[in-house]
């Protein structure tokens, strides 16, 4: 395959990166979707808008996220040197405000009147409700029922921050099944909605939007590395599901050729046991949610369910950007299973006094099995992107802990 | 140029001065038996137009109904290969109902869009309704099956207006579904004259009949939309009085196939007598 000049020049008109990508969706939506995208081209030309995100990201959400040298595990790993990008210290405690800020001052330049979400773990779920707390929207976020039951704290939250949490019982009551019915309420409220997609997926424009947004990431963290190393890192690492936390900080990065890039799937009970949520290393291209994509799915073209301890990363996709950077081979996927993220979150935990969320011990798994095979001064960077509050029953409960 | 099976039936109607019946099921739903005798059975009870929904796991743009009916279908092993498998056995004693295949696209992209084409036009299928495949990616199926003499049919919904309309009418063919609501299938059913005014709409810019649907579940719902389009479809209804005869496992309970007929017969005397 020839190497594009430029990793940065997705996606084209049509909202593809290569095959991937697309506008898969009812005709229903189809005037939404472009509306959308002409809003978006409109807001990304006029000053006041990123001046608005900009305002809101400083001091309301608290950026820019500290990037941290982890001393301590860098010492204990005894290789490379490991960087965390804090983007769990954000408002609402993941990376998935810098998505829901923007989209959410898109809804309002569109005169959008209620806003809705799909959310796995609750986090971008959280993060929606909150911004709708504070813009005064209704907020309706469609939740999976075996989500519910494990993400309870969060749950919790949105309801205290004045969203209705609808309970999905179709499919497997995960994040697919959630996104499949806001797509449902969408298409039936498609003049008054927003929907606010958490995750780089779905119909173009999101994957592209959502990447502009999270890339915010990857912007601070190339400057701050520069500014504490003088140099970029050799290695970054962030965790995928549908890939969001990933894509932002990768984006900034991908024409900088000497950077090496993983992106880290969750292996749930590992890959060759058919429970898992790793769609590029154990799915194949096909068209889900708006998009084609890497999908976990069987050999008639149904989707299959994904599995994974964290539900964040419980998604049968992926991102269509990802799927790209895959095929040409600018970034390497890798996985972590169940048990490797929870003992990477015991570890960060009691050495930096950091309880990372499940999803990035997924990608500190990965850290831990590629720094002590790299020289000391190499340099890793992760986007640590969520704070594990949320997951302490689920972990607990893995570990046979009663609290 | 001489007219294609779906063509005729539409010219047939016009001919008698009344309007069409189409009607929706789920292939395979409860099973591949019951639903093969179902569907046998249409056209007798007066089933102008078959459509036919090809199972999928994350029917995005359907309700409860037409969810539960995919699922069941897809829990008895039915595949996008068995779903022509029953057309051709309908085939084999019916040469002149239209069935009309309609579903999601990824079946049939993981089937391989050529392959598919001819295999089912080789079972006798007439055309296609695929949900998630708007304008903008007519070169993935659209094309390839008209290039086969297949029809493409498409939805337009309240919101296809302005420049939208003649974008999805371009490369439609057969007929035009009209969905008379904003929402998923099985909801409640749009005004006579709301519904009168879109088909004027639709009217103005082609010459393709419009059948309508979405929410219609009586006879009289029915009858009222062919005094203002082509044809009336029903699936979610249907599909609701399938399932009044399955067991708390799925299962068919007797007299299934002859329940859901006699409603099919109930709604097509409605269609008939509409325009008396």
């Amino acid at each position: 395959m020839e190497t594009p000049n430029s990793y940065k020049n997705g996606p084209d008109e049509r909202g593809h990166f290569g095959i991937f990508g697309g506008r898969y969706v009812a005709e229903t939506l189809m005037p939404l979707v472009l509306e959308v995208e002409k809003a978006y081209k409109a807001a990304q030309a006029d000053p006041s808008f990123q001046r608005d995100y900009d305002y809101y990201a400083k001091n309301y959400v608290g950026r820019p996220s500290p990037l941290y040298f982890a001393e301590r595990l860098t010492r204990e790993l005894d290789g490379a040197k490991v960087y965390f990008k804090r983007d769990e210290l954000n408002h609402t405690g993941s990376h998935k405000a810098n998505n829901v800020l923007g989209q959410i001052l898109l809804a309002r330049r569109m005169g959008k009147k209620r806003i809705i979400a799909e959310t796995g773990a609750g986090q971008h779920g959280v993060a929606t409700a909150t911004f709708c707390a504070l813009f005064n929207l209704p907020c309706v976020v469609y939740m999976g029922a075996t989500d519910i039951a494990r993400q309870a704290p969060n749950v919790f939250r949105m309801k205290l921050l004045g969203a209705e949490v609808i309970s999905v019982k179709s499919g497997t009551g995960t994040l697919k099944d959630a996104m499949n019915d806001a797509l449902r309420d969408w298409v039936a409220n498609v003049e008054e909605t927003f929907y606010i997609i958490g995750t780089a997926a779905g119909p173009h424009p999101y994957p592209m939007m959502v990447r502009d947004f999270q890339s915010i990431i990857g912007r601070e963290a190339r400057e701050q590395i520069l500014e504490a190393e003088g140099r970029l890192p050799d290695q970054l690492v962030a965790c995928i599901g549908g890939g969001s936390n990933a894509i932002g900080l990768f984006y900034p990065f991908l024409d900088d050729r000497e950077v090496a890039i993983t992106g880290v799937e969750a292996a749930g009970h590992g890959v060759d046991s058919g429970e898992h949520a790793a769609s590029l290393t154990g799915g194949k291209p096909g068209v889900l949610h708006g998009n084609r994509t890497f999908l976990l799915q069987n050999e008639d073209g149904q989707i299959t369910d994904a599995h994974s301890i964290s539900a964040g990363l419980d998604y049968p996709g992926i991102g269509p950007e990802h799927s790209w950077l895959h095929s040409v081979g600018r970034v390497n996927y890798a996985s972590a299973t169940d048990n490797e993220a929870l003992d990477a979150f015991q570890m960060l935990s009691k050495i930096e006094g950091i309880i990372p969320a499940l999803e990035p011990a997924h990608a500190l798994a990965h850290v831990c099995k590629i720094a002590p095979k790299m020289n000391k001064d190499k340099i890793i960077l992760m986007n640590l992107c969520g704070r594990g509050d949320k997951d302490i029953f689920t972990v607990a409960e893995a570990l046979g802990v009663k609290i | 140029m001489s007219l294609s099976r779906l063509e005729k039936r539409f010219a047939d109607l016009r001919a008698e001065g009344r309007g069409g019946l189409v009607t929706f099921l789920t292939a395979g739903d409860p099973d591949l038996a019951t639903s093969l005798e179902i569907v046998k059975g249409l056209p007798a009870a007066g089933a102008d137009v078959i459509e036919l929904g090809m199972p999928f796991s994350d029917p995005m743009a359907d309700g409860p109904s037409i969810q539960a009916s995919s699922l069941r279908a897809l829990k008895q092993g039915m595949s996008l290969r068995k779903t022509l498998d029953l057309v051709r056995s309908f085939r084999e004693g019916n040469q002149d109902t239209p069935i009309i295949l309609m579903g999601y696209y990824n079946p049939i992209y993981i089937y391989g869009v050529e392959t598919f084409l001819a295999d089912a036009k080789a079972a006798g299928v007439d055309g296609f309704i695929i949900v998630d495949l708007p304008p903008e990616h007519d070169d993935e199926f659209c094309l390839p099956a008209l290039a086969q003499e297949l029809h493409f049919i498409r939805l337009t919904t309240p919101t296809t207006v302005g420049e939208r309309l003649p974008k999805v009418l371009n490369n439609t063919s057969g007929f035009l579904y009209y969905v008379s609501i904003l929402g998923i299938t099985g909801t409640a059913a749009a005004a006579q004259d709301v519904v009168r005014d879109a088909v004027a709409t639709i009217k103005a810019q082609t010459d393709l009949p419009v059948a309508v649907g979405f929410g219609i579940r009586t006879a009289e719902q029915a009858a009222r939309t062919v005094q203002v389009a082509d044809a009336a479809v029903v699936g979610s209804a249907i599909i609701d009085k399938l399932k009044e005869y399955l067991d708390e496992n799925n299962r068919p309970k007797p007299g299934l196939t002859q329940a859901v007929l006699d409603y099919v017969r109930t709604l097509s005397e409605g269609v008939r007598s509409a325009r008396g």
